[in-house]
């Protein structure tokens, strides 16, 4: 993929806008130009988060989209209230052990992952969001594994670090699902 | 150049207001610019800097202008109702001729609107909120590197000027993460400021920090000498980004935000054929009249897109002066235009 | 010769624009001769107000910023931010301070600003001639209360010194008179010893005066203090609120 433009959503506390600021770092330790914008004000307060990040090899025109060829949905309204932002031919990607529905289009490509399932079964329900950006790599390329971890590096304050081989076992976990 | 950095908009801002030599800020929580504050508030300590969240915007502006009166880098934030509020403190340090620094993360109105993106206080912040004759240097970045870079020049420009300069940015700007480069050390305009209030310590005569003249000749040449100031600043700081306009079809012209949305749509036209020029102002005040009047006669028309019913429109009509048509396309509310709106409104007005 | 008597070093060789009568011009030798015992004229910074002293920074001989209507203490505020080490004063009238700066001097106050503020109530705004003061009496005939202040209309007057002593930040809150000698001499004491809250580094100090406004009261200079001595002192009783025992 040359350029990806992602909407994330879902509640807050799943670390929505987290996961989008890891992968725009990733991209930009590629060199790529990178923007990520979350909602923000009184949208916040009604528990659901969401964020917009651009990667990309040309300079980033508005980091507002309109359309995303990327969805990342982790809980049931998003789906709903994003579906329709996709381009065709785009991908919508669902932490299903939470977002029951399926995406009624049928011109996109679609992976459920349930994320969340998996992460407590890792004993930590907070890498959901984790397993699904691993999911999102083996889907698109947008970043490599090894910049993610260059990311994880970078965001995490250094008394988080012994998270990182942990977070990067859930990456695998989801891009390998 | 160090490190690429990931940061948010408004604690760039922050972060260059530091790198500038700025150790005092004065602000009153208002969204979306309350991260210039957070970030200041956890900075400021630590380098023996004043962090006073005021109980007004009012108080603020005014804390500003006691700060500057004393002689220091000072900056305030706050967006859109709250600069209204600031309008009397901001005349004040234009008629006392204090520098200072002012970032406005606008959002929409009228009232208490909304938070989202808009581009609604351009006449405020460039034809002069408060009362008098009397004129901020504007400046509308349009990345957060950009936003880095003129808010260091921002704190040079006032100091240079005895000015007020107000950084323009929105909710979109404020908000986003972008990659950002600091340099190793900022290029820091240096002035003695000796007619600052600093106590006399007994060696000069006292100084006084005033905007008030009740004699009409003498007010009457204070008012020539920052007409003269202005016109100074009109001819030394004008800044402007010029993007393929050389035989263009159609001159936009957007600034801030905006302006990247054009130059994505000029890749989208240029696939249909159509030629489409950019005329980005960067400061809005002073007006980049002249980079007008040399492409007045090249395209078919102008289009002005903005988020906002049409302000900066009006400029960009005086400048090209009726030697072709000016058109506007805006969105208010929150509402951000698409590429694909204003390419339509580009084959619009080019009949395609 | 011995000199007895001289203009304080720190107050200008100029003649005051007040009216006759007016007790501004006492109030600002005080401040000159509390700035010259203390020596630190080379080291304060006032700030004038909107209302009849507005150009008080003609008068000083120290460094002075005019601020706009009621925003002195937040401008004060900004300068001693910058220069902690200075003596910061403001000096506001009762429209100014009590009025459209009411938001500015309480948060100073419970800020603890280290600043001094010296508050000239007369009960009636002067420069615009005459009109009702938030410290107008009851009854009280102004031109915009023209049948005398009344409380379903008007409100009541505001007690400042009472008000900001309940303030933690404000340190020092003193009223105090200037309609005859010994009340002078008890202002003077009472504005050096804010000036020396100050020193201390204690936090917010105020002192109240009540003043006069033959002018707008429509009474001689003479009459004018026996009114001040009548009328305001059962209103607005003299003493100290707060830090009369503060060590400075």
């Amino acid at each position: 993929m040359k350029q990806l433009e992602l909407i994330i959503a879902g509640f807050g506390g799943q670390g929505i806008l987290s996961a989008g600021r890891l992968l725009a770092y990733a991209g930009m330790l590629e060199g790529k130009n990178v923007s990520w914008l979350p909602s923000y004000g009184p949208e916040m307060r009604g528990g659901t988060a969401n964020c917009s990040v651009v990667i990309s090899d040309e300079p980033v025109g508005s980091p507002i989209l309109d359309t995303a060829n990327v969805l990342v949905v982790m809980n049931g309204p998003s789906l709903e209230k994003f579906e329709k932002s996709v381009v065709s031919g785009g991908l919508i990607i669902s932490d299903s052990s939470l977002v029951e529905a399926k995406p009624k289009r049928t011109d996109v490509d679609f992976a459920g992952v349930p994320a969340t399932q998996m992460a407590s079964d890792m004993g930590n329900f907070t890498y959901a969001n984790i397993i699904i950006l691993g999911k999102l790599l083996a889907k698109t390329g947008i970043v490599s594994k090894e910049s993610f971890e260059a990311a994880l590096k970078k965001v995490l304050p250094p008394k988080k670090h012994h998270m990182i081989p942990d977070e990067m076992k859930a990456l695998e976990m989801g891009h390998d699902y | 150049m160090a490190e690429k950095l990931l940061m948010k908009g408004n604690e760039v801002i922050a972060e260059a207001a530091l790198r500038a030599g700025c150790r005092h800020y004065f602000g009153y929580p208002i969204t979306p610019q309350t991260e210039v504050a957070h970030y200041m508030a956890k900075a400021m300590p630590k380098i023996n800097g004043t962090f006073v969240q005021a109980e007004s915007e009012v108080a603020a502006i005014n804390m500003v202008y006691g700060a500057a009166a004393a002689g220091a880098r000072v900056l305030t934030s706050s967006s859109s109702p709250g600069v209204s509020l600031k309008q009397e403190g901001i005349s004040y340090i234009a008629g006392a001729e204090l520098p200072a620094v002012m970032v406005n993360i606008v959002r929409c109105g009228p009232g208490l609107g909304g938070i989202l993106p808009a581009q609604c206080d351009y006449f405020q912040s460039v034809k002069g909120g408060g009362h008098g004759d009397y004129k901020n240097v504007v400046l509308a970045p349009s990345s957060v590197q950009e936003l880095y870079e003129l808010t260091v020049e921002a704190f040079n420009i006032s100091d240079k000027y005895r000015i007020l300069t107000i950084i323009l940015g929105d909710g979109m700007l404020g908000q986003m993460m972008e990659a950002v480069e600091f340099k190793d050390k900022e290029d820091i305009y240096q002035d003695d400021k000796k007619w600052a209030c600093t106590g006399t310590k007994m060696e000069r005569e006292s100084n006084d920090v005033t905007s008030i003249y009740i004699q009409p000749e003498i007010l009457e040449n204070h008012n020539l000498k920052l007409q003269a100031k202005y016109k100074k600043i009109e001819e030394n700081e004008t800044r402007v980004e010029t993007y393929n306009c050389e035989n263009a079809d159609i001159i936009v012209t957007a600034y801030g935000t905006v302006a990247r949305i054009v130059k994505n749509v000029i890749k989208m036209a240029e696939k249909e054929g159509i030629k489409v020029g950019l005329i980005r102002p960067i400061s809005l005040w002073p007006f980049p009249t002249a980079e007008f009047e040399k492409y007045a006669e090249t395209p078919k028309a102008f289009l002005s897109v903005e988020l906002s019913a049409g302000q900066m429109v009006e400029d960009v009509r005086l400048a090209v002066n009726g030697k072709r048509p000016v058109h506007f396309y805006g969105r208010m509310g929150g509402m951000v235009p698409s590429q694909k709106e204003v390419l339509d409104k580009i084959k619009e007005i080019l009949n395609k | 010769m011995a000199t007895v008597f001289k203009k304080p070093h720190a107050l200008k060789d100029l003649s005051l624009h007040y009216c006759p009568g007016c007790t501004h011009g006492i109030i600002h030798r005080i401040i000159a001769e509390v700035i010259d015992e203390l020596e630190i004229e080379g080291t304060t910074i006032g700030v004038s107000p909107v209302g009849c002293a507005y150009n008080n920074y003609e008068y000083f001989h120290v460094d002075m910023v005019q601020a706009a209507h009621g925003r002195a203490p937040a401008v004060a505020t900004g300068i001693k931010r910058v220069h902690p080490d200075n003596y910061v004063f403001t000096y506001q009238g009762d429209g100014d301070l009590a009025a459209i700066g009411t938001a500015e001097i309480i948060h100073a106050a419970t800020r603890g600003e280290k600043i001094t503020t010296v508050f000239v109530n007369n009960a009636i705004y002067g420069m615009t001639s005459g009109q009702m003061a938030p410290t107008t009496l009851m009854n009280q005939v102004t031109t915009t209360s023209p049948f005398g202040r009344k409380p379903e209309i008007h409100g009541f007057p505001i007690k400042v010194c009472e008000l900001l002593s309940q303030l933690e930040g404000a340190v020092y809150v003193e009223r105090t008179s200037v309609h005859d000698v010994k009340n002078i001499r008890n202002t003077k004491e009472a504005i050096k010893k804010a000036f020396k809250v100050q020193q201390a580094n204690k936090g917010f100090s105020i002192v109240e005066v009540l003043s006069t406004c033959p002018t707008n009261w429509g009474l001689n200079p003479i009459d004018s203090l026996k009114w001040l001595e009548s009328n305001m002192l059962p209103f607005y009783p003299l003493g100290n609120f707060k830090g009369k025992d503060l060590e400075v």
